[in-house]
């Protein structure tokens, strides 16, 4: 029977859990965006906005200011964000939702020194809440270099924008990189945490929004299938690999300095590796789901050798995709002497009960052979063959493959009998595409992870303690690389360096090739 | 590519399906479900094409039933639309002559994909008891629309008495836009509601389940009002604060006045039938809020005629 209800309390009477047509629907608010001109802004963040409105996933008290160093009326910045938003939107174009959401558009010119600019940014919020009825609540979303927090952080506060009134709220959005080791992360987060409380920080990493990101919880427990297999027992070793085939591009000046490794494994590839090795959290809720990611990257272990458990390269000119590409020295805005890694790769342990002796091994580069990002168990062989070894010839070994993207999807290997009178064993794959089926409709991971925070809802965003774990486990092989001289050349185009190769080839194995 | 094949039998039909499978290699079934369609010639175009869009979020085997001359000897066409032609899913339309007609149960039976759920989805008018319909008892949920009926109120009433768990109709999932935007509006306190009002065309059986729904929910009494339409045209919350008021004259946008707020646009389009079905099939487990509601609607409804 239905509890006696007090309408207008908390809860609302009008929904129920037992009503799951209605969707989340964030509350009044208003989304300040720094760095508006930027390519994130234009390609992912104003097309997620719109797509979020246009699923009703927004509330009709939505204001969204854009903050920038541009001569920019409000009209002007509303036909850049309508420009954008035709081009990157996921759901199609209504005029409807688009004039309900431009309606409450502003544009905020300045620089970000400038005092005037951010009292003008503070009239115009409140305005909004005059007139939208936005109701006081600000997320400030920070698409922009880290070395501007600071200042950004400051001027928020100097203008009264970070302290919130009564029932309202503040958060603020900070995207990676989360410093280059755990000295400036933590300098990053003093920046920040001195004017906003750690549960109003979102640290967005974009992985962690992705469908099939989410889904390595769902496919882990709530069967029953795989989570018997997912230890010591039956993994042999796992690998995680996120292969670019782009290269450096127009990130030439962020690049250099900063490598592979402090671009896509401190965050993304930890944070995949937090998510497959952690225990089952006690609940699904924010901080239990965190607690065992702590849990499980401070048992992160670096090999005992860091020579021959790391690898490292640069990409050399070669042919790709049909053209013949530059190498990473010769590339615009970097050094002929520059020691960054576009390739780096490393095997590291887990001490934990369920995954001693079980090596994880992550690599991540650009100009590789594809473009692909997954995650690979593979099993023991059977202990013992009952076929003889030439039957079994072509057997390899059972695999499990998570694949993130492009093709999102999960794929399983086993061996199966080639059809004929002789009995012959080989790799078949069991397959289920995510991707072919889903993409059209299926929300981009920013457009979860905007919702999440006008929402407030924290379990995809890494806390301050992960990033700091991360650096931790990292900035000992930086250190080492720093020593080394000169990465190892490799093709552009290829899978990587030799030494990559032969880190798996030291343990007899070898890299799946994705 | 589209296979016909005329006067052909189930286990052709299958057989032409695994052949297809095995001539593209391995490859997962990745359907989630069968749809059935239970249609006619004239209405089968539309509703398999809303059923293919809603497919590209849902990648299901359709079957389209479709009844031809009843007088005639019993026979099938078929025609496979294949995985690729229109979106993921495949897509069967099937042609009964004669007799078998009455029995399209044992034509869909060898058809269904194997251990995943069954929708069935009658795009006309469907029938009174869905639960014991040839085709709605294979189905784990049962789509229908009274809007299409000639007398949609007394249609949907006549149903819910049948009313079975995974029982559903698309009066009701052309309400959840409604519903959620109201539903947000009592996210902020709003002290009281003392009672509420909701206005639409006469005979359109969603406008009296939003009554009845808030009326269900906040236990006050909610004042069914007529208009011309399109569809639902208003729905008042009356707090004791002050009005909370959305009105959508278009059909297509609707303005949201609130006591403590300034008024708002807020885009609030009437759905298409593939976004209705695509909301239909993404939850498939029994809708107890639209059980409790419909049946409030009917006890409502029951008083209302009953002479004073």
């Amino acid at each position: 029977m239905k509890e006696p209800v007090m309408p207008g309390a908390i809860p609302n009477p009008l929904r129920s859990e037992l009503d799951r047509r209605l969707p989340r629907i964030a509350g009044p608010s208003v989304l300040v965006l720094f760095g508006v001109t930027g390519d994130l802004a234009r390609k992912k963040l104003l097309p997620a906005i719109y797509d979020l409105a246009n699923r009703g996933m927004l509330p009709p008290g939505f204001g969204l200011v854009g903050f920038a160093r541009r001569d920019w009326a409000d009209q002007d910045f509303a036909a850049e964000a309508h420009q954008a938003v035709r081009e990157h939107a996921r759901t199609p174009f209504r005029e409807d939702v688009w004039r309900q959401l431009s309606e409450g558009l502003r544009f905020v010119a300045g620089e970000l020194h400038d005092d005037a600019a951010f009292d003008e940014l503070a009239r115009t919020v409140r305005q909004l809440d005059a007139d939208r009825g936005t109701g006081g609540n600000y997320a400030f979303y920070l698409s922009l270099p880290p070395k501007l927090f600071p200042t950004v952080v400051k001027q928020l506060k100097r203008s009264n924008l970070a302290e919130s009134e009564a029932a309202a709220w503040r958060r603020v959005v900070i995207e990676k990189p989360f410093g280059h080791d755990l000295q400036s992360a933590r300098e990053l987060n003093a920046v920040v945490d001195d004017v906003f409380p750690p549960h109003s920080v979102f640290r967005i990493d974009h992985y962690l929004g992705k469908e099939t990101v989410q889904n390595i919880m769902a496919l882990r427990f709530a069967n029953t299938l795989f989570e018997p297999l997912w230890n010591r027992n039956y993994v042999d070793h796992v690998q995680i690999t996120m292969a670019e085939d782009i290269g450096v591009g127009g990130r030439a000046g962020y690049y250099d300095g900063i490598g592979a490794a402090r671009d896509v494994i401190q965050n993304h590839l930890l944070q995949l590796l937090a998510l497959v090795a952690m225990e089952e959290p006690v609940t699904f809720s924010a901080d239990a789901i965190r607690a065992e990611k702590e849990k499980v990257l401070s048992a992160v272990e670096l090999p005992a050798e860091l020579e021959s458990g790391t690898a490292r390269g640069q990409y050399a000119p070669g042919w790709q995709g049909g053209e013949h590409v530059k190498g990473y020295l010769a590339e615009e805005g970097i050094p002929d002497d520059s020691t960054t890694e576009t390739y780096a790769a490393m095997k590291l342990g887990v001490s934990s009960r369920r995954w001693a002796g079980v090596p994880f091994y992550l690599r991540t580069g650009k100009r590789l052979g594809r473009r692909v990002t997954e995650v690979a168990l593979v099993f023991q062989r059977a202990p013992h063959q009952v076929f003889n070894s030439t039957d079994v010839e072509d057997l390899g070994q059972n695999a499990l493959v998570l694949r993130i993207q492009p093709d999102e999807g999960v794929t399983l290997r086993f061996g199966s009998k080639v059809p004929g009178a002789a009995m012959e064993v080989r790799d078949v794959t069991m397959d289920f595409a995510y991707g072919q089926s889903f993409t059209e409709s299926s929300p981009e991971a920013y457009e979860r992870l905007i919702l999440d925070v006008l929402i407030g809802d924290p379990p995809l965003f890494p806390r301050q303690e992960e990033v700091e774990l991360s650096w931790r486990i990292l900035d000992p092989v930086e250190e080492f690389w720093a020593k080394q001289g000169r990465p190892e050349q490799y093709d552009s185009g290829s899978w990587g360096p030799r030494s990559g190769h032969e880190l798996l080839a030291r343990d007899g194995r070898q890299w799946r090739r994705p | 590519m589209t296979l016909y094949l005329p006067r052909t039998t189930t286990s052709e039909i299958t057989e032409a399906l695994t052949a297809e499978r095995h001539s593209i290699g391995g490859g997962a079934l990745n359907m989630v479900l069968t749809l059935i369609v239970v249609t006619d010639e004239a209405d089968h175009y539309d509703a398999v094409r809303a059923a293919t869009e809603a497919g590209r979020e849902h990648p299901s085997r359709i079957l389209a039933l479709i009844r031809r001359d009843p007088g005639s000897e019993p026979s099938i066409d078929a025609e496979i639309r294949r995985p690729g032609t229109a979106g993921p899913g495949e897509a069967i339309l099937l042609r009964l002559y004669g007799a078998l007609g009455d029995h399209p149960g044992s034509v869909v039976t060898p058809l269904l994909v194997p251990d995943s759920p069954v929708v069935a989805w009658w795009p006309g008018v469907g029938p009174q008891h869905p639960a014991a319909d040839p085709v709605g008892r294979l189905a784990h949920r049962r789509i229908t629309d009274a809007l299409r009926a000639a007398d949609p109120v007394g249609d949907l009433l006549g149903r819910i008495r049948n009313y079975e768990p995974g029982d559903t109709d698309l009066t009701w999932t052309r309400l959840t836009p409604w519903r959620s935007l109201l539903a947000s509006t009592m996210d902020q306190p709003v002290g009281w509601v003392e009672s509420a009002e909701v206005a639409g065309e006469p005979d359109y059986p969603s406008a009296d389940l939003l009554a009845a729904w808030l009326s269900d929910q906040l236990e006050v009494r909610v004042e069914r009002k007529y208009s011309d339409g399109p569809g639902i045209t208003g729905a008042r919350l009356i707090t004791e604060q002050g009005d909370i008021s959305l009105q959508r004259k278009d059909g297509r946008v609707a303005t949201l006045a609130r006591f403590d707020q300034p008024v708002q646009s807020v885009a609030l389009a009437r759905r298409r039938a593939s976004e209705s079905l695509a909301e239909e099939l993404r939850r498939l487990d029994a809708d107890e809020i639209y059980e409790r509601t419909a049946k409030h609607m009917a006890a409502f409804l029951d008083r209302r005629e009953e002479p004073a």
